[in-house]
């Protein structure tokens, strides 16, 4: 692993003054950082450790929201989430039980792993991501593969999850990783049925809206039975070719929309 | 360099050590706790776990120095305190619960974190909560055998 200075602020405002730095990088749970420096995909000067900070712990749910600050852990997201059953069952699948010790939302969503859980949740749910600057609807947040539309130095704080009427989320797991190979996440408010797919595209987690108005006007995995997901961009590698994805994609929306 | 003061097993230790060090490093070249192996070096194989405030962490996956002030708990604190062998370690022995031995401190600790949560798992429960500890020689079954004696007998 290349040199760097690690630094360990108080506070939130600290961490954020320190983020501010040419070349400093935040560092929460590290489950995906760590590993990115010893392959040395990344060389940050700076890491600012966050994962300890008081402030950006804790779950809290009131009148149809889920509030998850930045920096709590998928082990007490998926331990304490009472009101979003799909979602705490999302955070309990994530990885193994020692990484979900340690990995964070804040550092999920901020990463957009193309294969990553939680972004199929945050854009199913409609969720709001609150930085040290803004409040960024998820359906603005993700812009492709390992990009948002954070700036530099911004720093995620909590991510608010309206509860929905219904919701579940079905992972293919790819067994050695434990990342989606495709996950779809399908949540519905009242007539309103999102669908969001990870895993699957190179183009990174994206809602598929010929079965959400399928499913607007019949809530049943039989809806999407005449569709079918263009295989064009979607990700293939030795686990998977475009159509196999493609096809994924369809069968685990209709076991979602089943289980539900 | 900078210090790192920690709880080990019990002990207050300190060294000095680099942002990138690692903390399975750490126990390891600092501390010459070298129960605490280290696998795969990418958080897949799980021959690193630890406890951190009780909670099971692969130490090769965390810095040194996001422990300051932690209670770190390795494989030699999985002991009594008369040097004889702890409930989950004496399981492993009975069962035959590791052939080459190179998982088994992870296998321990991860184990010992898992009938912390839950006293009583069942063989499924068992089975998931090791999604992250591989087991080379494939000696799953006595492993999981382990498990459920080390929850009787507790």
């Amino acid at each position: 692993m290349y040199d760097f200075a690690l630094q360990r602020p108080q506070s939130l405002n600290e961490a954020i003054e320190a983020l501010s730095a040419e070349g400093a990088q935040a560092l929460a749970g590290g489950q995906t950082l760590i590993p990115t420096l010893k392959n040395r995909l990344a060389s940050p000067d700076v890491l600012v450790s966050i994962g300890g900070l008081s402030e950006l712990q804790g779950v809290s749910e009131t009148d149809g929201t889920v509030s998850i600050k930045a920096g709590t852990t998928h082990g007490v997201v998926a331990a304490t989430v009472e009101s979003y059953p799909a979602l705490a069952s999302l955070a309990g699948n994530i990885g193994d039980p020692a990484v979900r010790n340690r990995g964070t939302i804040g550092g999920s969503l901020a990463n957009n792993d193309p294969s990553a859980c939680y972004p199929a949740a945050a854009l199913a749910s409609n969720a709001s991501i609150t930085t040290n600057k803004r409040t960024i609807s998820a359906s603005d947040f993700f812009a492709g593969l390992f990009e948002t539309t954070l700036d530099e130095g911004e720093l995620i704080t909590q991510v608010d999850f309206p509860v929905p009427d219904a919701a579940n989320y079905q992972k293919f797991d790819q067994p050695a990783s434990r990342f989606a190979l495709v996950g779809v996440f399908v949540a519905k408010y009242g007539n309103d049925v999102r669908v969001a797919v990870t895993g699957a595209s190179e183009d990174g987690v994206f809602r598929w809206s010929e079965a959400e108005s399928a499913l607007a006007g019949n809530f049943s995995s039989s809806a999407i039975d005449g569709l079918e997901v263009d295989s064009e961009g979607m990700i293939e590698d030795i686990h998977g070719s475009k159509s196999y994805r493609a096809s994924l994609v369809k069968v685990m929306t209709k076991r979602a929309v089943a289980a539900c | 360099m900078a210090t790192v003061t920690m709880t080990v097993n019990g002990k207050s230790v300190s060294g000095e050590v680099e942002g990138r060090t690692l903390l399975s490093d750490f126990v390891r070249n600092n501390l010459n706790l070298t129960g605490t192996h280290i696998g795969c070096d990418t958080s897949q194989c799980g021959a690193c776990v630890v406890h951190v405030n009780s909670k099971a962490v692969k130490s090769c996956t965390m810095f040194a120095l996001e422990a300051e002030g932690s209670s770190v708990t390795t494989i030699e604190g999985m002991a009594n305190p008369d040097g004889s062998l702890g409930t989950v370690q004496q399981a492993f022995q009975d069962n035959h619960g590791l052939q080459c031995g190179f998982c088994t401190p992870g296998m321990v600790m991860s184990a010992a974190a898992l009938l912390e949560e839950n006293p009583n798992p069942t063989e499924t429960e068992i089975r998931e909560y090791l999604e992250g500890n591989i087991c080379r020689c494939t000696g799953y079954h006595n492993i999981v055998k382990s498990i459920q004696a080390a929850a009787a007998a507790a």
